[in-house]
């Protein structure tokens, strides 16, 4: 069986609740703690195939660093039945791994450009790895920014970190909220006003967009207000992956398999079929 | 204090709006400071102007004796804050509160509303903005409502 088909057997090194359904699960591979093999390079965007024994397999993002060379991290939501039993293991239980799979963010592309990640959500996990590597290369962008909406104060990702990225200089962080109570003192409002917000140099701005789709189709006509071309932006999609190789057809769209082809795409590649119910 | 044009072309709306008619607005505008937790208006209360925020935090909130104040959007420098004043009962809808100290021009609806009566292509251009924010505002309400972060997506 070709080696992208077959699990490997990997080990919960850490496990943490980011929300209330939402956690993360540090993986590593046995054979790395022995020395003997090395963790599966991946690069920002790409994903893993999760495997529970016995109840089945789901496709989750890498959303841990690239340098990190002794685990790799998935954040998952609890919302069906592999997920539900994603969040039952601990610490030293094992799962299949397949991966790492698909497309990756054009990092290269933000060489001397103004960098706007914008996420929404769970949508945040698939973009922190690229954050990280971004943050490594910082001196060879001219800005790094990251808009974030979430629903709820409860709901904020990475809270910790957001707050430390936030004290710092090497990456502007702005946060907005759906709903707020009053203990909240920061934005209020969709993800979108963040970008409205922003004064953008089009010319010379890459937009990396994740999150629910009808987000990242409105945050990219914002974008497209501003003055950037659909070029200038990649969004990351989502479908029922199910080999990750593209053989299955499962995730096809249009003309695309989002696990070989994406999940990461330019902008003007699925601009018309984001607008395409039947796909 | 003098206001310059540069204080109202910061709204984005505005930054292409002639100079005569940015000169009617700097006639019926003021520029005031708001203290953290001071209201801008109240629900119910008389709209009888309108509001360019220069600095701070302004959020829109609804109360409810439920939930108490609700809070619907903020709005930061740069934002245009009510068009009640435009259309009767002429009363606002939600209260705005500064979150932080906040200076925001304060225009006098009924002086430039006088005025857009004798220039009625200033009115109409005026009117056009306005109308272009109330869209935005509106299609950023319904995203909200889509609650998209949720797992119904």
């Amino acid at each position: 069986m070709s080696p992208a088909l077959l699990p490997e057997v990997w080990r919960i090194s850490d496990f943490r609740w980011e929300t209330p359904q939402t956690f993360s699960l540090s993986c590593e591979k046995p054979e790395v703690q022995t020395r003997v093999q090395t963790l599966n390079p991946f690069r920002p965007g790409q994903f893993n195939m999760l495997y529970v024994f016995g109840v089945g397999e789901v496709p989750i993002s890498i959303s841990g660093s690239p340098e990190n060379t002794s685990a790799q991290i998935h954040t998952i939501r609890k919302v069906g039945a592999v997920t539900n039993a994603l969040a039952e293991l601990k610490p030293g239980q094992s799962l299949g791994i397949r991966g790492p799979f698909g497309s990756a963010w054009p990092l290269h592309k933000a060489k001397g450009k103004d960098l706007v990640i914008v996420a929404g959500g769970l949508g945040l996990a698939p973009v922190r790895p690229v954050i990280y590597a971004a943050l490594a290369m910082r001196s060879e962008i001219r800005s790094l920014t990251l808009l974030y909406g979430a629903r709820q104060h409860a709901e904020i990702l990475y809270a910790d970190e957001l707050l430390s990225w936030q004290t710092g200089a090497e990456i502007a962080v702005h946060i907005t909220l759906d709903q707020a109570t009053q203990s909240w003192q920061g934005r209020v409002g969709v993800v979108t006003s963040l970008i409205q917000a922003q004064d953008l140099d089009a010319d010379r701005t890459l937009a990396l967009i994740c999150g629910p789709e009808i987000m990242m189709r409105y945050s990219a006509h914002t974008f497209l207000e501003k003055g950037l071309k659909p070029e200038q932006i990649y969004v990351s999609l989502e479908r029922n992956m199910q080999c990750a190789v593209g053989f299955c057809g499962h995730c096809q769209y249009g003309p695309h398999f989002i696990c070989k082809d994406g999940p990461v795409f330019r902008y003007d590649k699925v601009q018309s079929l984001l607008n395409t119910r039947e796909v | 204090m003098e206001i310059k044009e540069d204080a109202i072309r910061k709204q984005r709306h505005f930054k292409d709006l002639p100079t005569p008619y940015l000169q009617a607005l700097i006639r019926c505008a003021h520029l005031q400071t708001f203290a953290a937790h001071d209201f801008v208006f109240k629900l119910g209360g008389k709209a009888e102007a309108f509001y360019l925020i220069q600095s701070g935090t302004v959020a829109i909130e609804m109360f409810s004796s439920q939930r108490g104040s609700v809070r619907i959007q903020t709005l930061h420098e740069g934002d245009l804050l009510g068009w009640s004043w435009l259309y009767p009962p002429y009363k606002w809808h939600f209260d705005a509160q500064a979150l932080e100290e906040s200076q925001i021009l304060v225009f006098d609806a009924k002086a430039f509303l006088e005025q857009c009566e004798t220039d009625h292509e200033m009115g109409y251009l005026i009117q056009r903005r306005f109308g272009q924010m109330m869209v935005e505002r509106l299609q950023a309400t319904r995203l909200q409502l889509l609650d998209f972060y949720g797992d119904q997506k």
